[in-house]
């Protein structure tokens, strides 16, 4: 199973850093990474492979990380945006 | 593979558009649960709504969590009352109720729906026992929803049933007088009635179902309303391929949603409801999209053609996104669940009569509408069969959900709360129908019902 981990708030250094370090604690794989910044605002959006992972924990890891960090972190299976944009 | 842009879009409608799956409603038939002892019957109802949902709040929060998508309600629909019912006496449905109440509470649905009759041609013994029990049914239950399907395009209408119906409701609103006549926001008259519903007050498990089924209803005026904003100007064509695409999209949510909630539960998947029903909150308001339209008001001048278009182009959209659509379908018109006509009403814009016209082309009728406490039963009675009427002569799905408010007048407002919303009282022709209503018996089915 594929998850869609966006992250969205005011930029500031080491975000992706914090992410990323959390996910190789967990091994959970990174397949593809975008990111732009918006009016000054850090936009992420990474594709993970969530294979063998408990959704539930790494969700409420992932909420927890975006609030001690400041941003607003949230994980979605990639079924909802392949159903919405793919025919 | 899903870009950046995708998931922006589909975030900013579930974050900023009140994007949601309205409900999962689990189709549950009683029809095995009958039996000639009433406090059996009540057990095995009681166990079977228990057993078979015990799962479904949860999996319904779950799916919801893990696609960041809200799965606002979780219901159950039940087999028609009146055939589990048949035989047990007035006392035994009221019974009945407060049982599935009970049920309803212990697995934590919000609404239970299905205290029903079918009288389109005419009543049984069991029909006359439950319709006589519904207002003390729904006065003293909390979750339980109630409808009676009086007319059809096949079998023409029920005046009897009709006549019942204006009794009932003016009873029902005194019997929950102290609680803005709530009773009678959880009734529905319909006319076709569909067995697939999974919306309340209406829904009710039909008997050529399964014995268990998922249904599904989506939901979205806003994100509708937003994408529109990004044509604003734009030709006819343009602004159906608009919600046209938009509606596919909230659709494909739906399905999703509705196929995981069935392998999970182990519930056969039934069908989607893509309807656009709208919710008190900004935002979320079928008005609001009129107004995008260029309406100064729901009510205005094309307001009726409006609808039309939204409610065709909805369903054309969503008919490609999903393997079973079904239910209603279209676009609801309810007054106290959305802002935008609660404001149209206290502006003047919108009328009972204007509502009228606007479910010839809406998915199901007169929604939802609070009017003065002295309304004579037989006035409601009469707004009943017009509405009836219409969805007998155009082959569709109409529907009555009227609040006579006692000791409120035209200018006061009254207040459901949750998604119910509030109210505006709505001034009512004072005009009689009371020798028309009085005559009983059967409108005969129309001449295009003869179709074989």
């Amino acid at each position: 199973m594929k998850g869609i981990i966006t992250v969205v708030g005011k930029d500031s250094v080491g975000i992706i850093a914090k992410v990323c370090t959390y996910l190789a604690d967990q091994k959970i794989n990174i397949l593809d990474i975008s990111q732009t910044i918006v009016s000054g605002f850090f936009n992420m959006m990474m594709i993970v492979d969530l294979s063998g992972q408990k959704f539930e924990k790494a969700e409420d890891d992932l909420i927890a990380l975006g609030k001690e960090i400041g941003v607003d972190i949230r994980l979605q299976r990639e079924d909802i945006f392949n159903s919405m944009h793919r025919i | 593979m899903i870009t950046h842009h995708e998931v922006l879009e589909t975030n900013e409608m579930i974050q900023h558009e009140n994007l949601d799956v309205r409900t999962i409603t689990m189709g549950i038939s009683l029809m095995d649960c009958m039996d000639s002892d009433t406090e059996k019957l009540k057990t095995k109802i009681y166990d079977k709504i228990t057993k078979s949902a015990k799962d479904l709040v949860k999996t319904g929060d779950e799916i919801g969590n893990e696609f960041g998508v809200p799965i606002v309600n979780k219901r159950i629909s039940v087999t028609p009352i009146s055939l589990v019912t048949s035989g047990h006496g007035q006392n035994a449905c009221v019974q009945v109720a407060q049982t599935l109440d009970r049920a309803a509470k212990e697995v934590g649905v919000n609404f239970i729906g299905g205290y029903s009759a079918l009288v389109q041609k005419g009543s049984t013994k069991g029909d006359i026992d439950l319709v006589r029990s519904i207002p003390e049914a729904l006065s003293s239950t909390e979750r339980v929803c109630s409808s009676v399907n009086v007319g059809s395009s096949r079998n023409g209408i029920n005046m009897n049933a009709v006549r019942k119906m204006g009794e009932i409701i003016k009873e029902m609103a005194y019997l929950t007088k102290d609680n803005n006549a709530m009773a009678c926001a959880k009734f529905v008259v319909f006319c076709n009635a569909v067995e697939d519903n999974p919306f309340m007050a209406g829904a009710f498990h039909g008997v050529g179902e399964r014995d268990r089924v998922i249904n599904v209803g989506v939901s979205g005026p806003g994100v509708v309303k937003a994408a529109l904003e990004n044509v604003r100007g734009a030709d006819f064509e343009t602004l159906c391929e608009t919600v046209k695409k938009t509606a596919f999209k909230i659709t494909r949510v739906g399905q999703l949603v509705a196929l995981e909630a069935s392998k999970r539960l182990g519930v056969p998947f039934g069908i989607i409801d893509l309807s656009l029903a709208p919710t008190p909150a900004i935002g979320d308001s079928i008005a609001e999209i009129f107004h995008e339209m260029g309406l100064e008001h729901a009510g205005a001048p094309g307001t009726t053609a409006a609808l039309a278009i939204l409610n065709d182009n909805v369903k054309k959209g969503g008919v490609m996104a999903s393997s079973y659509v079904g239910g209603l379908s279209g676009a609801f018109i309810p007054v106290s669940e959305d802002h935008g006509m609660i404001d149209a009403v206290n502006a003047g814009a919108l009328s009972l009569e204007k509502l009228e016209a606007m479910t010839c082309v809406c998915s199901v009728g007169l929604d939802m509408i609070a009017i003065p406490g002295d309304t004579p039963a037989s006035t409601i009675s009469g707004i009943i069969a017009d509405e009836m009427a219409i969805g007998m002569v155009n082959n569709k799905t109409t529907a009555v959900r009227i609040i006579p408010v006692l000791g409120a007048n035209v200018g006061d407002t009254v207040e459901f709360g949750g998604l119910l919303g509030y109210a505006p009282i709505m001034p009512v022709n004072k005009f009689g129908c009371e020798a028309f209503i009085k005559r009983g018996g059967r409108i005969p089915a129309p001449i295009h019902s003869f179709k074989n």
